[in-house]
């Protein structure tokens, strides 16, 4: 017998084992389990209460006594270590069969069947790429820096991991708990991991970290072509981040907090949802997403035909496993993100009634979210490095500003009239962007295929003459941006000068060590 | 705009049946001069047409043939005329299916049939030998090799009437 026969054996006879311990325990103690449940024979109960069965049955005697869970000690302890466990479980899954998922539909826009032949429809095709991949030689080139080799990958995945935190999957849950000690209770549990005062934030820091991981997987590979697909995938990384921030600082605006708790509670009703108050904000938003991620029109940093891979160039098995797992999660978490702040989040009319249906209905809207990421794939063509950078920093970020300035707009005016104003307010400013947005695209229709082309001598791009509306707006923008704040510094140097008009130069040189308060001796006494 | 004819494009594959032929539940038809793998063709009254000259052989282009020619004999005859191929193995490994010798072999002894799934675990299971290659003989008649009589089979290639 060979050894992995001999510890394959070892650890069925093992779980053999507890399994049957677990068996006799239960039937050694199967009456005390049933009176337990509520099924004795005896007709009366313990302590005056119904057993689960009966609080199941019996809606009325629910919520009783409800014991939040962050006041107590025990629950708050162990329900974060709790869900947190089940959480990483569902997200792993679900990284793997979006593998699957993406497969399969890709392969279904583009006329052909996926992977069908590994399980039914072809879902075991994860599990047996994770046992190939698994199987594969972990090779670390030889002038690779050893450590920072190993660490990068994880540098990249954690992050992901972690930005679908601050997400709450649903509403407060009511848990019984069946203690025979204290009676009924019923402990409030959040679902989700913290819904933190700064989650918006949070989302925008944790994703900014995953660049670490890239840029350190391209230089340690000691590869230059890893190295120049490393740089690249984190300047992309960069430039994203910005419109990445502006797009979600406008739910921050409408709904006045950046809890992603309270961005979704906003949301009750789909007529609710942000997306119909600001969808130049959820367009960039997914895009920018989408940039975050690597994910394509995007993906020229991992495209085989570029650089043949990119960072990941040197890493084969169960680290190459990683990255694929941190760009998938990565994919899952801005699903969630960007389904959370402009969708609507978990709720729907069928969960009012039953919150536990929450995290169903959020997974539901984070599939969807998939299927389009995917169908983007499908459909379009990868973007050149060099227009990726020019339309993350010339095109999205003046975009993004325009989103903010609507929504700033329309909330300050509709706070300022009241009642109905925002709405109306927030519609007009949609007509003007759209009109703006149609001559623009008319404008971008008509290549230079369309127009004589303009002699050397005369354009701009050589001569280096800065004309145009452009030019001449940022120069009044610029002018009006500097008149307050001169006339600030001036007001200050003049204010400070009224201030120390009656020192003595030793009060003033007191003043600026620090000393305590000074009562000015004035001119004279 | 054309981005919106795009996505529409891509959906409406989804919408569509997959081209995607799912082999081995379904198969495709082969065209009739698919070159698949090579048969000893056999006449009709059962002799082996192969004579062993090595034409075939000769003519391989990847050096996949083996031909080891031996006399035939009236009481023990393997095809009509003098010859025939003692020895007929093809190194399938070797051979790049052109169909070469089947142009070159001047009794339509070997040709390309449609089998197609060959497959094996070691290099030596690759050479197929005159066994596997040759075709069963038809219903009721008697293999090769067979005792006639004398004087009969003496030509190598069948008589033609108009040679022409």
């Amino acid at each position: 017998m060979s050894r992995n026969q001999k510890i394959g054996l070892g650890v069925g006879v093992a779980g053999l084992v507890v399994t049957l311990l677990v068996v006799i325990l239960i039937v050694s103690n199967i009456s005390a389990i049933a009176s337990w449940i509520g099924f004795d024979d005896s007709g009366t109960n313990i302590n005056g209460r119904e057993g689960a069965i009966g609080m199941l049955l019996n809606p009325e005697s629910r919520v009783t006594n409800v014991i939040q869970c962050s006041d107590h000690a025990g629950c708050s302890a162990l329900w974060p270590i709790l869900f947190a466990a089940g959480f990483a479980l569902v997200i792993v899954t679900g990284f793997a069969y979006t593998t699957l998922l993406e497969r399969r539909l890709l392969s279904f826009l583009q006329h052909r069947v996926g992977p069908n032949r590994v399980g039914p429809a072809g879902f075991l095709q994860p599990a047996a790429d994770g046992v190939k991949l698994v199987f594969k030689e972990d090779l670390m080139p030889a002038g690779a820096d050893k450590w920072v080799f190993r660490i990068a990958p994880l540098i990249k995945m954690v992050p992901v991991l972690m930005v679908a935190a601050v997400i709450p999957m649903g509403p407060d849950l009511m848990l019984p708990w069946f203690a025979p000690s204290l009676g009924d209770i019923w402990f409030q549990v959040p679902q989700g991991l913290i819904d933190s005062n700064v989650g918006i934030l949070w989302v925008i820091a944790i994703t900014s970290i995953a660049t670490y991981g890239v840029v350190l997987a391209g230089w340690s590979s000691d590869n230059k072509y890893a190295m120049l697909g490393a740089l690249r995938a984190s300047a992309q990384m960069i430039s994203y981040e910005l419109s990445m921030g502006l797009a979600l600082a406008v739910p921050v605006m409408i709904v006045g907090s950046m809890s992603f708790g309270d961005i979704i509670n906003a949301q009750r009703n789909i007529w609710d949802w942000l997306v119909f108050q600001n969808p130049l904000a959820a367009a960039i938003l997914i895009i920018a997403l989408l940039a975050e991620v690597s994910r394509a029109p995007f993906d020229l940093t991992e495209a085989e035909q570029e650089l043949t891979q990119g960072y990941m160039t040197e890493y084969s098995g169960m680290k190459f496993a990683l990255f694929m797992m941190a760009e998938y999660i990565g994919m899952i978490a801005v699903s969630f993100v960007a389904m959370a702040a402009f969708f609507g989040g978990y709720h729907l009319w069928p969960m009012d009634g039953a919150p536990i249906l929450a995290p169903l209905i959020f997974l539901i809207k984070v599939f969807l979210c998939l299927c389009g990421m995917i169908w983007i794939r499908a459909t379009l063509p990868r973007i050149r490095y060099d227009r990726l950078m020019q339309f993350g920093w010339k095109v999205m970020i003046p975009l993004a500003l325009l989103s903010v300035t609507w929504t700033a707009i329309s909330v300050v005016l509709g706070d300022a009239l009241g009642g109905d104003a925002y709405p109306l307010i927030s519609g007009a400013v949609f007509v003007v962007v759209l009109a703006f947005g149609a001559i623009a695209l008319r404008r971008l229709g008509e290549d230079e295929t369309t127009q004589e082309a303009i002699p050397m001598e005369d354009d701009p791009m050589y001569t280096g003459e800065r004309n145009g509306i452009g030019w001449a707006l940022i120069h009044v923008v610029g002018v009006l941006v500097a008149i307050p704040i001169a006339l600030i510094n001036f007001n200050i140097r003049a204010l400070e000068g009224m201030a120390s008009f009656g020192r003595t130069p030793e009060e003033d040189r007191a003043l600026e060590s620090g000393e305590t308060a000074i009562t000015p001796s004035g001119g004279g006494d | 705009m054309n981005v919106i004819k795009g996505f529409a494009t891509t959906f409406k594959h989804l919408m569509e049946e997959p081209v995607t032929v799912q082999y081995p539940e379904q198969v495709q038809k082969f065209a009739e001069r698919y070159k698949g793998r090579h048969h000893l063709r056999r006449y009709e009254n059962g002799l082996e047409k192969c004579i062993g000259c090595s034409l075939c052989a000769a003519a391989c282009p990847a050096d996949a043939i083996w031909v080891e020619a031996a006399e035939n004999t009236d009481e023990e005859r393997y095809s009509p005329g003098e010859r025939y191929a003692k020895t007929y193995e093809i190194n399938m490994l070797r051979c790049i299916f052109c169909g070469y010798c089947e142009d070159a072999c001047p009794t339509q002894a070997i040709q390309l049939g449609h089998e197609h799934q060959m497959s094996f675990t070691d290099r030596r299971d690759a050479i197929y030998v005159k066994n596997m290659l040759i075709d069963p003989p038809a219903e009721g008649l008697e293999g090769t090799p067979r005792q006639v009589e004398p004087g009969v089979y003496t030509r190598s290639i069948p008589d033609m009437e108009d040679p022409a």
